[in-house]
């Protein structure tokens, strides 16, 4: 079985996985890293994501061997010590959730999206948000929370 | 998903003989259709030859004329890279719009064409702006390499490395997206060059194609009126639970009227 080295929410990890390992399997079940959710299981609904060298990817389509080497954020790795990030709380906030399963993944991409776009747009976040399934909000308490975290972390 | 064995290649050769030395061998692009479709067992290679350590498949280069894009380049690369956006920015939107941005991470542009799904966005672009495949054996113009339904003039093994896409006068690509899956109901992508028009549509039929008739049109007059009236016969269109064949014969049209109002707009490389 291959083994590889991998960096997950900044700690150093070194795991043997079969080749048929999915990187969602990996954090999951190798590492116990639970928040990460399995919803469609093929590549649709996000409730995976995660960053892999700080780009969202669907978690359950990518093989976990292909992170070796990387650099992978969960959901557990964003917030600060005992505390909320600024998107996490703007989700507390502005009722961002009901059921909350899709919530890691939206966090993920969100937090992707605010990183590389300060200044979204609304249009642009909803574009963003295209890989990320909510069954209970209709998004529009996601896309304000989104626009508030991100006037938030503007300052 | 079965197990495999997993190799990770850096160069070309080396790629091609895992390739040739394994009994059911595939290779791993972007992986945003080949993993699905072994988790749904529809495929069960015994070996997997990941193509993500090959350094040279990842280059974006552009001079006046050409755009020479990498075949392991992702969908999120091509549609932020400043040497597509300023000659070709209907390509650049075309891959800014592929999927969702998860996937757009991780497809890439041969990983899709070689799929030659019906649907996809790439085939219409290659296609409809004459683009160049090259391989580890040779070079293949698009209106030889998307045979049919999923079916490529691929030989077994062979890799593509690049892709070269002239730079027209005038280009844009508007689709009308399947509101789910994010594949192309229907994608048309019109390009001029000189007095050379040329339109690919993607999503409504089998395989990408184009339209002869509103090339011969366009070619007099390169506006959207030179469209009215002109229709694409629906017998051989695709037809399921999203569209029926006669909706999506419509929406070529009207697609096709909005991209070159949009390329008229774009003037492309002028």
């Amino acid at each position: 079985m291959p083994k590889i080295n991998l960096t997950v929410n900044n700690q150093s990890v070194t795991k043997e996985v079969e080749g048929r390992t999915l990187l969602v399997e990996l954090i999951r079940e190798g590492l116990g890293l639970t928040g990460t959710h399995i919803g469609c299981d093929t590549s649709q609904c996000g409730a995976c994501v995660v960053h892999v060298n700080g780009q969202p990817v669907k978690s359950c389509t990518m093989l976990a061997v292909q992170a070796d080497g990387a650099d992978v954020l969960t959901v557990e790795g964003v917030s600060p010590d005992g505390g909320l990030s600024p998107l996490q709380q703007a989700l507390h906030e502005h009722h961002g959730l009901q059921c909350g399963f899709c919530t890691p993944g939206m966090v993920m991409t969100a937090t992707a999206l605010l990183n590389d776009n300060p200044y979204p747009t609304e249009a642009e976040v909803r574009h963003g948000l295209e890989g990320n399934l909510c069954r209970c909000t209709g998004y529009q308490n996601i896309v304000e929370a989104i626009m508030a975290a991100a006037k938030e972390i503007r300052g | 998903m079965d197990d495999f064995s997993y190799q990770k290649p850096s160069t070309l050769g080396d790629a091609v003989e895992a390739f040739s030395a394994a009994d059911d061998g595939v290779y791993l692009a972007g992986g945003q259709t080949i993993l699905p479709v072994m988790k749904l067992g529809l495929a069960a290679p015994e070996e997997v030859i990941d193509l993500n350590g090959i350094e040279e498949l990842q280059a974006i280069t552009a001079s006046d004329s050409v755009i020479s894009i990498g075949a392991m380049a992702t969908h999120a690369t091509v549609a932020a890279s400043e040497d597509v956006k300023q000659p070709l920015p209907a390509l650049a939107s075309l891959a800014g719009i592929i999927g969702d941005p998860q996937v757009r991470n991780r497809g890439t542009i041969g990983g899709s064409i070689a799929n030659n799904d019906p649907a996809a966005d790439y085939p219409a672009a290659l296609l409809a702006l004459g683009a160049t495949i090259t391989t580890d054996k040779r070079q293949i113009a698009a209106d030889d390499f998307f045979l049919e339904i999923f079916e490529t003039a691929l030989e077994d093994g062979e890799i593509i490395t690049k892709v070269d896409f002239p730079v027209p006068d005038a280009a844009a690509y508007m689709k009308f997206a399947n509101p789910a899956s994010r594949f192309a109901l229907v994608g048309v992508f019109v390009a001029r060059t000189g007095n050379s028009v040329r339109v690919a549509v993607t999503g409504a039929g089998p395989c990408v194609f184009r339209v002869g008739d509103m090339e011969a049109a366009l070619e007099k007059d390169f506006s959207a009126a030179a469209l009215d009236g002109i229709t694409v016969p629906t017998d051989d269109l695709n037809a399921d639970i999203h569209a029926s064949a006669e909706y999506r014969g419509h929406l070529i049209g009207v697609l096709a009227k909005r991209a070159v109002e949009v390329a008229k707009e774009n003037g492309d490389g002028q």
